[in-house]
């Protein structure tokens, strides 16, 4: 039963890169350090952080408001550091953990840790294994998936598509879960688990990208607790920001002069901004970006083997497997790139065909009344967020990166912008970049420190955690898009 | 003005003509627009452009736009406008934020006349002028409008909504400058074409994207928007700040709005999501549609009155791949389906009902208005003679007062206070409530009590001796016969059981007798304000009248009677108590309801003695002698609860239930006892029996019951130093690892109870601060406060 061990000291457990195994094997003396990185996340030094925080009485008022556990948990630390964006995120989580809503409480964190299992976040697992408990859930249920009652254990479907190729779902994965019998969802219930697992997905994105750290409480042991690994090397954390060590990277990135980086990339946007009025893209070389765009990201993280476990070490050697899978099933199944799957030949999904502000937010209003609006400021309040400034450069306008940023993600959903050129994606996302994007949005328990710090490196971590706000974003509205898309087709 | 009448003239001669129809589409459709000469639409879509000439019986494909073996982009068509001066002219917004105009006069297969790729967004909205032949305005989701020349390659005029983008853009019919564009924040902005700088007016219309919006075709003022709120809202732009003049709500977000021509206060809107239907709205009667159209099977997402000058022609688009002619004397009139009559409960008891005139007054004469009760109040509705539907809207309002005494529910609130449910031996409680009963007039309940104990304790003399005494004591109560008052009460479900008696083919005459009265009463029923408790005296006046036949119940007659039942038996618990139930209130109760059954019976009981104490030893001696375990009488005690429930008397049921406990409960299934638990609470609380209510809560069983009072249990307490929220434990604070709480007698921590001085706020273990507060009266932490212990 007890499985976590009695809670030892939770940020020793550090995953090993395969790098680092390797020394290791050769060399069994050496010890695993302690992580030097302490605050609420592994890739972000403390300083910036706690800076942040300590000035801003805003955020501790949103806190005290809208958190589910009342205190400031490591997420909302990195997160203060848009405080705009925190309280739509506060406020829309708190609703779907607390508010008014068609399921009961623990059901609700039961969904948040098995949304939170397809991507090993230990991190979220254990923060709703305790609120599952203390809001009156049954403890056997945290044993496995075989403890709870088929009807939850239904969701596990369209859990792990939604989480890893959202594009498969259909209307007959909705009808077979609110088909009248013993254990069948109503609408409203299960648009409530959607809204909830497509959070919790992002939300892992979130937790991997930023590298958040476990909480530092580990005096609540109830046994359900996973040891809380953190997925990052200690490799990782040991170079700290260091440029020397970029060359381990290999060669994706030369030792290049990141300040004349940063000058290129707003020559860059500049010229993309005054190009849009003389040069035309033909529409056929748009249609054929796109489709560029998807195959490329194909390569973005396969081609690059070092960061990439190989799969079948990657299971080998993940210690929480077996803690976390007992959460899911299939825990094999993984995101597979939108654009390899020729043969079945998938429509892609035209985004003006099914939009969240005309149709998304419409079904979501009417059977989980309120949360669209919370959810539609959200989203607005990310896709709208700016301090036009890049890294030291102020008065920036940093459109056309944002929405690069955010079509690109729904890209590798197979989501596609009719009025979009994607040919600036190429343009302004550096390889590192897109490698960062695509590993955090579509396997982000991949996330290491060295991805995080080898793309953009003359910019603020703030602005880091920007980039990683608007890739969960934009993973959640194409999670929910693909979600409602199959409802409404099982509604006409 | 010239050209208007132009095209009234050009069809003058022939009027319209053609009938409900439709033609299947290659392709989901996302716009249509009409031809001037009212003969021709075109269908835009993502993956279809075509013209359709509109026959009298069906479409035909006319001419197919989209050419090209690998079609562009620019023809995946978000919205169509056909110019209503020029036939030849057209223009497209495509998804991918290209404007084309296309001339259908090109003698070359493919049409496209001009491209204009100014917009960086999508374009929602096209809009040709309206008498001006070469002005084309577009707006985008990049938030600008631009306006067009067709003579010119490229914009004119650019006007920036400094906001989200555009849904919508409208040139005024009767203004020639003016346009109204709506955008995706809710605002509407009302432009000047000639000053692209500022909007002229801007105001906020709805809550969330305005998707469309549309002038009167004859009211200069007055512009309808449709929103994703659900809402279409009509503004009179006339006065000095746009008034909100009319509001319909409808049932999903609007997508399309058009004003019906001819007809000034109609318009037609279809939905965005959920519902395909399309609705015609006389907008001053904003809660049912004066018209309806059902034919699509997807979202209607274009519509399109056929001709501006008539008003029984509509043509719609839909994403079902359909496009169709509706005519309005085909459509549906939900008014004709609604029912016209309203039904209402008062916070105090007050009944409305409201329907149509003639229907009350037909009915007001044989309305037997009950000596004690009021006269209903009746108001009318003025009637405007300028509204439409004049025959339905005529109704009368009558209101009808509660009866003040009858209302009353002090007996509910002495009897929950003064039950004992747990605590003591079963016979106890049984006795004790009995009593609580009796003095509240309520003998039935007493009387029910009492059975139950002579059921479920063991049996004793003094068990014999003492229902006889309490019988004894019911049937001194010299009380009326029963009223028409209490008939009434018990129709309802009299009514039932008449009606399906005869259904199973059971033709006994009783029940037959009884028919007349039953309906009768039913139809009464609407207009009877009498709450569902009936007074438990009347009742038992009744067994006094009939007290023959109370005491019949020998074993002997029960089997006998038996076979006979077997019917209603299945159908009806309460028949069935009626055949082997000690004599217990729900026996006489049934009888109360039907005299005429109980005088038939009245052969077969002869047999038994008249002599009612003497009857009741027998009985008891009968059960006695018989050692029935207690197990037989459970489902009789069920059905017993279950009468009670059904009377609406649930408390009885819950207690009874709470007292037997594991003796019954098994025989009544979870779902029901949660059901009379939850009612039973929630009458408790309403009456802010809050005590009696946490109580039952604690005593019952069920699951679901007791986590009620186990909700919401937490009490948040910040940090005595660091004034944060303590989140784990309520006695150290995590932030500055400090005990917060100590008890200023021992100086240890308390874990416990808490008290503390609001004057002085220290405080300690209660027990500690109590007894200390015993020997003295100033603060035990020595600030020289003088605490207060209450």
């Amino acid at each position: 039963m007890n499985r976590g061990g009695s809670s030892p000291s939770a940020a020793a457990n550090y995953l090993l890169c395969t790098n680092c195994r390797k020394v290791l094997r050769k060399d069994k003396r050496i010890r695993v350090s302690q992580p030097l990185t302490r605050g609420p996340s592994a890739f972000i030094p403390e300083k910036e952080v706690v800076q942040a925080n300590t000035v801003d009485e805003r955020t501790n008022f949103l806190v005290e408001e809208y958190s589910t556990s009342g205190r400031l948990d490591n997420i909302t630390q990195v997160m203060s550091l848009h405080t705009q964006y925190l309280e739509s995120f506060l406020r829309s989580q708190f609703y779907m953990l607390r508010m008014d809503g068609p399921l009961p409480l623990p059901h609700r964190h039961y969904i948040a840790i098995m949304a939170a299992a397809r991507h090993q976040c230990s991190y979220l697992i254990n923060m709703h294994v305790d609120e599952f408990l203390k809001t009156g859930g049954i403890a056997e249920w945290l044993n496995g998936l075989e403890y709870v009652p088929q009807r939850l254990k239904n969701l596990n479907e369209i859990n792990k598509l939604l989480a890893h190729r959202p594009w498969l779902i259909t209307k007959e994965h909705i009808q077979k879960l609110v088909k009248t019998g013993e254990n069948n969802w109503s609408l409203p219930e299960l648009v409530h688990a959607v809204v909830l697992l497509a959070h919790y997905h992002a939300l892992a994105s979130f937790v991997f990208g930023s590298g958040i750290n476990p909480e530092r409480d580990p005096e609540i042991s109830n046994g359900f607790r996973l040891i809380s690994v953190n997925n990052f090397c200690v490799c990782d954390l040991a170079n700290d920001n260091n440029i020397e060590n970029a060359s381990l990277t290999g060669n994706n990135f030369g030792i290049v002069d990141s300040l004349s980086e940063l000058e290129a990339l707003m020559d860059r946007m500049k010229r993309l901004r005054e190009e849009r009025e003389d040069e035309e893209a033909s529409q056929e070389e748009m249609t054929t970006c796109f489709e560029k765009e998807k195959k490329e990201s194909l390569f973005v993280v396969s081609g690059d083997t070092f960061h990439s476990f190989p799969h079948s070490d990657f299971e080998d050697d993940m210690i929480i497997t077996s803690d976390v899978s007992r959460y899911i099933e299939d825990p094999g199944f993984g995101y597979e790139d939108f654009a390899r799957r020729g043969e079945e030949h998938l429509p892609t999904f035209r985004a003006q065909d099914y939009t969240w502000e005309n149709h998304g937010f419409s079904l979501v209003n009417r059977l989980y009344s309120d949360i669209g609006h919370l959810l539609d400021e959200k989203f607005r309040m990310v896709y709208n967020l700016t301090y036009n400034t890049m890294a030291s450069h102020e008065d920036v306008d940093t459109t056309t990166l944002r929405r690069a940023l955010f079509n690109y993600v729904h890209c590798m959903f197979g989501i596609r912008y009719d009025d979009y050129d994607y040919g600036e994606v190429n343009q302004l996302l550096e390889r590192s970049l897109k490698v960062y994007i695509k590993t955090v949005t579509c396997y982000p328990e991949r996330t290491t420190k060295r991805m995080y710090d080898s793309y953009w490196r003359q910019f603020k971590h703030s602005e880091k955690v920007h980039v990683n706000l608007l890739l969960m974003e934009a993973r959640m509205q194409a999670e929910l898009l693909y979600a409602l898309r199959a409802i409404t087709r099982h509604l006409t | 003005m010239e050209k208007m009448s132009r095209v009234t003239t050009a069809l003058g001669g022939s009027a319209l003509t053609g009938r409900t129809m439709h033609c299947h589409l290659d392709a989901p459709a996302n716009a249509i627009s009409v031809c001037r000469d009212a003969a021709q639409v075109v269908v835009a879509g993502r993956s279809i452009f075509k013209i359709y000439a509109i026959e009298d019986e069906q479409f035909v494909e006319k001419l197919n736009l989209r050419v090209g073996r690998k079609p562009s982009l620019n023809l995946s068509c978000a919205d169509v406008v056909w110019h209503q001066m020029d036939e030849n002219l057209l223009a497209t917004a495509a998804t991918n934020g290209v404007v084309v105009t296309w001339n259908l006069g090109r003698p070359s297969r493919n049409k496209q006349d001009q491209l204009f790729t100014e917009h960086k967004r999508t374009v929602n909205k096209v809009c040709f002028h309206p008498t001006e032949a070469h002005v084309l305005l577009s707006g985008s989701q990049d938030g600008f409008m631009k306006c067009f020349d067709l003579r010119r390659k490229d914009s004119v005029s650019t006007f920036s909504g400094q906001s989200e983008s555009v849904r919508d853009v409208q040139f005024s019919i009767r203004d020639y400058f003016t346009f109204a564009s709506t955008f995706e924040n809710g605002n509407v902005q009302l432009w000047d074409i000639r000053r692209p700088d500022r909007c002229e007016r801007m105001f906020t219309a709805h809550n969330g994207p305005v998707f469309c919006c549309d002038w009167h075709p004859e009211d200069r003022g007055w512009l309808a928007t449709g929103g994703r709120d659900k809402m279409v809202k009509v503004w009179d732009m006339t006065t000095h700040r746009a008034k909100e003049v009319h509001c319909v709500q409808t049932i999903a977000s609007v997508a399309r709005v058009k004003w019906r021509p001819e007809c000034r206060h109609h318009l037609a809107t279809c939905s965005m999501m959920v519902d395909h239907n399309i609705y015609v709205w006389d907008v001053r009667r904003p809660f049912v549609p004066a018209a309806m159209f059902e034919e699509h099977r997807d979202v209607t997402t274009g519509i399109a009155w056929r001709h501006p000058h008539d008003p029984s022609f509509l043509l719609s688009g839909s994403k079902d791949s359909t496009l169709c002619q509706h005519l309005f004397r085909d459509a549906s009139q939900p008014v004709e389906r609604a029912n016209p009559e309203g039904l209402c409960y008062g916070l105090f008891g007050d009944l409305a009902f409201a329907a149509k005139e003639s229907l009350v007054s037909a009915e007001s004469g044989r309305k037997p208005c009950a000596g004690d009760r009021r006269h209903p109040i009746f108001f009318k509705r003025k009637l405007d003679p300028a509204e439409p539907f004049v025959g339905l809207a005529s109704s009368a309002l009558s209101v009808f007062e509660m009866e003040p005494s009858s209302g009353s529910m002090s007996w509910f609130v002495d009897t929950a206070e003064r039950y004992a449910l747990a605590g003591r031996p079963l016979a106890e409680l049984c006795d004790h409530n009995a009593k609580v009963a009796r003095e509240l007039g309520r003998n039935q309940v007493a009387q029910t009590w009492t059975m139950l104990r002579i059921i479920y304790s063991s049996p004793g003399l003094a068990s014999a001796a003492s229902l006889n005494h309490s019988v004894g004591k019911g049937s001194s109560y010299g009380l009326p016969l029963m009223n028409s008052f209490n008939l009434k009460d018990m129709a309802p479900g009299l009514g039932s059981e008449t009606r399906l008696d005869r259904s199973k083919g059971d033709t006994r005459s009783d029940t037959v007798l009884l028919d007349s009265s039953t309906t009768l009463i039913t139809n009464e029923d609407n207009e009877e304000t009498e709450g569902s408790d009936v007074p438990a005296d009347y009742l038992l006046g009744d067994v006094e009248g009939e007290e023959d036949e109370l005491y019949l119940l020998d074993p002997e007659h029960a089997h006998t009677e038996e076979p006979e039942y077997v019917l209603p038996q299945e159908a009806f618990p309460l028949r069935h108590e009626i055949v082997d139930t000690p004599p217990g209130p729900e026996h006489l109760q049934d009888k109360a309801d039907s005299p005429h059954v109980s005088g038939s019976e009245a052969d077969a009981a002869s047999l038994a003695p008249v002599d009612s104490s003497f009857s009741l030893i027998s009985v008891s001696h009968a059960l006695y002698d018989t050692r029935l375990p207690p197990d037989f009488f459970s489902a009789l005690v069920c059905d017993m609860l279950r009468f009670y429930a059904e009377q609406g008397d649930v408390q009885m049921a819950v207690s009874v239930l709470i007292v037997l406990g594991e003796r019954v409960r098994k025989d009544i299934d979870e779902q029901t006892q949660e059901h009379w638990y939850t009612s039973y609470i929630d009458l408790l609380q309403r009456f802010c029996l809050w005590n009696v209510s946490n109580q039952v809560v604690k005593l019952s069983t069920s699951r679901a019951i007791s986590c009620l009072n186990q909700a919401s249990t937490t009490l948040h307490v910040n940090c005595s130093h660091c004034k944060r929220p303590m989140s784990s434990r309520g006695w150290v604070c995590d932030r500055c690892h400090r005990c917060a709480s100590m008890c200023a007698v021992c100086h240890h921590v308390v874990k416990g109870l808490f008290v503390w001085c609001q004057g002085c706020s220290h405080g300690g273990h209660l027990q500690h601060i109590m007894k200390w507060l015993e020997g003295s009266s100033h603060c035990p932490a020595g600030c020289g406060h003088l605490c207060e212990y209450s």
